[in-house]
């Protein structure tokens, strides 16, 4: 598998405060990865910043690269030609992330007529197909509709199918599905696993739903407070997680079988961005904690072969909850 | 348990009207449509259903804080008396209400002490005097400092923030709490301190507890019941593993099957179309149009909820062997 | 639609009727006009004599109903002073009054939308501020003193200009200045603030995130959002055409309708006024109607709602 996109020690402040504190990620061509943590982590962050569509108040350090070429501060052209023609990313709140005043027909064949230089006939034939492609019934006369007459799970569907327009190497899902229903949720994530089969495409699914990413992903980023804390395969995270924080929040998941006790929680909060601690981030929260995950930030390391997480003293096999693992 | 429960509604009926844009035509919805439940003291019973199914307004309507349009609601073995009335107002103080967003409940101008102090001067109990004392222990009950009080909503975490919010509706030391996805806002590491935090307060009080939740594993959690609601109707009730082990309903079996699970593979159900509008209701059994099992019975008659041999509740021809699986139905796509 | 419009029209007309009503009531309330027009010390057989001229003698609620079936039969009623038809005083009046206001509304349209937009585009760049300073000193100077000042500095201090008059056309463009800055301002932050608002919609985001060029993306999907809440500033512009002008009229001595409605308001000569009001109150009305009618056309979301009233 070859890596798609290289992403270094990226770098985000918001009025000289942090967010990101250096990122490490690679996506290779047609994994599925998905990006894990808590609200305010900065998983959006991450992705916003290496396609450029941070506003300029953020400030921007580091390196992301497609295919080895830098695309961090790349000129705005150049930028506009990857932007949904080799990566494409869909929001959270599809209701709103479609322009209220055009039809979805007319949203859709614009990334066409960028990416594939279609217009005209062709270009709304095509449309319809996507339409089509993404489960939408009566796609032909959907193609007239504004945003405003679709339900939200069919919003979704049309911001895939304009993802799709452009053939991407990568789609980065923000949190799909967080503003639907369950059962809505289980369509739109059956439909990114089916397209990803038929046409090799990368996902990269940020979530902050532990179960929706094991389901759909092969690999998982936790973050916690604007760094990676852990990179896993996504079954070797839920067997066995390194990291206590992901630990935690496995632990605090209810079961839903065997007998009902008090949840693990992980106690306290998140540390507020402008008064981090020193060393590890989670540490205040840790059981774990040992005078040394005070003194410096943890690097992430690597505890088992694939298998990364920044902790000092990283979770033994034992120790994890395994009872996640028992299918209901 | 005690045999009466505190809490009993029957057939609680509750329509809106609402209009389509400045000047469209009344259209009537109908939010919920025959809703009986009964909850005793000490109990949890849990709500699930999707996005405007009428959970919410379910959850008002037992706290009197609406009028039925149907129906009636029972709380401590008497009626329910008129709104606005005195003794109304003193039985309210026995119920409280927590929100989604704890953010949204709270009033950011003020400290949370002072609003937690609030339910106390409205109803007038206690002296001025002891409402210090009151408000920090109310603070200790739920896990936060007393020296909270002095903060105001924007300067707690998220998880704080609906402590305080809890903290207030407890103030009154009501019997009846009525959660309305208190967790639904908040981050995973945190739901679970809300859920643990909820679970003490019953075991010390004995309070009873309503949980509206889409999520089921919360609900398992924290429910003695569990209640699924289907466009305004219950369409099945019974005990936590068995309606979210063996589901009955196949409204409930999708449910089941959509809750992520690692390691599973594709076993699960897809529902066809989208959540159904409450004011285009389907005739007969209003999920017909979307199950895999309808029969043409379905779609003319309602099935009513009654008990299936192992004792909990449906309201489901196929479940109940009244009709046997996609009986003469063509197969349906919702559009 | 055709309900939609109906319910429009019906609302427009009750507003006019409000209005000549209000006209009628306030004008009657505050003095006699016998004795105004006439002069306190004309001889009382001759204020009788016009008192019964004019009806002025009967009930009131006899004069109210005349003049208004005259008013649905089209007659605006004479002036009291010198007899003409108001409705002619007035029209005689309405070219100099355009003369002035429709270049004034170019101006604020030409120069406050562009100008609101470049800010908001270039938000927290020291042409934004420089707009926004411009902007907030236009809005809140009122236009006497803004007329006043431009006289002082163009007309005494340089003596480029005429300060009153209207003798050509460069009488005019002092007038116009006064009243198109003023305009142009509250425009410019109104434009940048809808701007602001929807340059910070998700589908903004999705529109750059699609690969859609940042200018386009601005032509495209942020300037038809940002132009709904604009157009109810434009359609107000516009309804003030023929009264928004009374102020400036008057300090820079101008013969247009505002003159006129001043002196007849002084006159408590009723017919001009209720005239000017009813056509004042007439444009303000057809304009909203306007206004509304191009919300339809640019916010498919209202279009659907004026549909649903029809079906
Ligand atoms: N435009 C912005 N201006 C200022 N701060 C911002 C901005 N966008 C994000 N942040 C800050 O950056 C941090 C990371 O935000 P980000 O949106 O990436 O979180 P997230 O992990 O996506 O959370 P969520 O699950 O809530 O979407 C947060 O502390 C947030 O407040
Ligand atoms: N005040 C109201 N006026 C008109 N319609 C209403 C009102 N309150 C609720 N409804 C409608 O009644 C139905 C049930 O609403 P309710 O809020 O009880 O659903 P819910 O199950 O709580 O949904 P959610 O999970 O989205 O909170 C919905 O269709 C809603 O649109
Ligand atoms: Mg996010
Ligand atoms: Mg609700």
């Amino acid at each position: 598998m070859n890596t798609l996109v290289t992403i270094r020690d990226l770098r985000v402040a918001f009025d000289g405060v942090p967010a990101l504190h250096g990122i490490d990620l690679d996506v290779g061509s047609g994994e599925a990865l998905a990006l894990v943590g808590e609200s305010g982590c900065g998983k959006s962050v991450t992705w916003l910043a290496a396609l450029g569509l941070l506003p300029s108040k953020a400030q921007v350090t580091g390196s992301v690269r497609l295919d080895g070429q830098e695309i961090l501060h790349a000129p705005p052209a150049r930028l506009d030609a990857i932007r949904g023609g080799r990566i494409a990313m869909i929001f959270q709140d599809p209701a709103s992330s479609l322009n209220p005043v055009h039809r979805i027909g007319r949203q859709i064949t614009e990334a066409l007529r960028l990416h594939r230089g279609l217009t005209g006939e062709a270009a709304r034939e095509e449309a319809r197909r996507l339409l089509d492609r993404v489960g939408m019934p009566d796609a032909r006369r959907r193609l007239q509709a504004y945003p405003h007459e679709l339900s939200g799970g069919q919003n979704q569907r049309v911001m895939i199918a304009m993802a799709l327009a452009g053939e991407p190497e990568l789609l980065v899902a923000d949190e799909p599905t967080t503003a639907l229903d369950v059962t809505i949720q289980a369509q739109i994530l059956d439909l990114l696993s089916e397209i990803r089969r038929d046409t090799g495409m990368a996902l990269v699914l940020i979530s902050h739903d532990l179960g929706v990413v094991a389901e759909t992903c092969e690999r998982v980023c936790v973050m916690y407070a604007g760094r990676i804390v852990e990179e896993t395969a996504a079954q070797t995270l839920f067997a066995a997680p390194a990291h206590p924080y992901a630990a935690g929040l496995m632990a605090a998941l209810p079961p839903m079988t065997g007998v009902r006790r008090r949840l693990a929680a992980i106690p306290g909060g998140v540390p507020e961005p402008w008064s981090m601690p020193r060393g590890c981030a989670f540490a205040p929260r840790c059981p774990l904690r040992g005078v040394a995950c005070d003194a410096a930030v943890p690097p992430l390391a690597t505890v088992a072969p694939g298998h990364r997480a920044a902790c000092l003293r990283p979770q033994s096999q034992v120790a994890a909850t395994g009872r996640l693992l028992v299918p209901a | 348990m005690s045999g009466v429960p505190l809490l009993q509604a029957r057939e609680l009926v509750r329509r809106y009207t609402m209009r389509r844009g400045l000047m469209g035509r009344p259209v009537e919805v109908r939010a919920v449509d025959g809703v009986t439940l009964a909850l005793e003291r000490g109990r949890t019973l849990g709500l699930v259903g999707e996005s405007g199914c009428g959970k919410s307004t379910t959850g008002r309507l037992v706290l009197g804080l609406e009028v039925p349009d149907g129906g009636n609601v029972t709380f401590r073995e008497g009626p329910m008396p008129p709104r606005q009335t005195a003794e109304w107002r003193r039985l309210r103080a026995r119920m409280a209400m927590v929100y989604q967003d704890p953010l949204g409940a709270l009033d950011r101008r003020l400290p949370i002490g002072t609003q937690i102090a609030e339910p106390l001067d409205i109803h007038g109990i206690g002296s001025r005097a002891d409402r210090p004392e009151r408000v920090a222990q109310l603070l200790r009950d739920v896990g936060l400092r007393p020296d909270h009080a002095q903060r105001y909503p924007h300067e707690l975490s998220g998880g704080q923030r609906q402590r305080a919010v809890l903290a207030r509706a407890l103030a009154t030391g009501p019997e009846l709490l009525v959660c309305d996805e208190p967790i639904s806002a908040l981050d995973v590491s945190i739901q679970a301190q809300v859920m643990n935090l909820l679970a003490e307060v019953q075991e010390r009080s004995g309070i009873a507890l309503l949980f509206i939740s889409h999520d089921l594993r919360a609900v398992r959690q924290m429910s003695h019941r569990v209640a699924v609601m289907y466009l305004g109707r219950i369409v099945e009730e019974g005990d936590p593993d068995a309606v979210l082990h063996s589901p009955a309903h196949p409204y409930s079996q999708a449910l089941v099957s959509a809750i992520p699970q690692p390691g599973r593979g594709g076993r699960r159900i897809i529902l066809q179309g989208d959540p159904p509008n409450p004011a285009a209701r389907p005739s007969g059994c209003a999920f017909h149009p979307r199950c895999a099992l309808a029969a043409a019975l379905c779609s003319r008659a309602a099935p009513v909820l009654k008990p299936l041999p192992d004792g909990r509740l449906a309201a489901c021809h196929v479940a109940h062997g009244t009709v046997s699986p996609r009986d003469g139905m063509p197969q349906q796509r919702a559009a | 639609m055709v309900r939609f419009l109906g319910l429009r029209l019906a609302r427009a007309l009750l507003t006019l009727v409000l209005v000549v009503t209000f006209a009628f009531i306030v004008l009657r309330l505050s003095g006699d006009p016998a004795l105004l027009i006439m002069s306190a010390d004309a001889p009382p057989e001759a204020i009788a004599a016009f008192r019964q001229a004019w009806g002025l003698d009967d009930p009131v609620w006899q004069q109210y109903l005349r003049y208004f079936t005259a008013i649905f039969r089209g007659d605006l009623g004479q002036s009291m002073r010198d007899g003409r038809p108001a409705i002619e005083l007035v029209a005689e009046r309405v070219p100099a009054t355009l003369a002035l206001t429709l270049p004034a509304l170019a101006m604020k349209i030409g120069l406050g939308i562009p100008a609101g937009i470049y800010a908001a585009l270039h938000r927290n760049s020291f042409a934004d501020r420089a707009v926004m300073l411009l902007a907030v000193a236009g809005f809140t100077v009122p236009s006497f003193v803004l007329g006043l000042l431009l006289v002082l500095v163009f007309a005494v201090q340089l003596g480029w200009l005429p300060s009153g008059g209207q003798d050509s056309w460069r009488h005019a463009i002092l007038p116009v200045l006064t009243l198109g800055i003023g305009g142009a301002a509250v425009l410019a932050r109104f434009t940048r603030s809808a701007m602001l608002e929807v340059l910070g919609q998700p589908y903004m985001r999705t529109a750059l995130a699609k690969g859609v060029p940042w200018h386009v993306a601005v032509r495209r999907h942020a300037l038809p959002n940002a132009a709904i809440p604009t157009v109810t500033i434009v359609g107000f512009m516009v309804g003030s055409l023929l009264a928004g002008a009374v102020v400036v009229e008057s300090v820079f001595s101008w013969p247009g309708v505002g003159r006129l409605l001043v002196v007849a308001v002084a006159n408590r000569d009723l017919a001009v006024v209720q005239c000017i009001l009813l056509l004042v109150a007439t444009t303000m009305v057809s304009a909203n109607l306007i206004v509304d009618l191009l919300y339809g056309a640019l916010d498919p979301r209202l279009r659907a709602q004026a549909k649903g009233a029809n079906g």
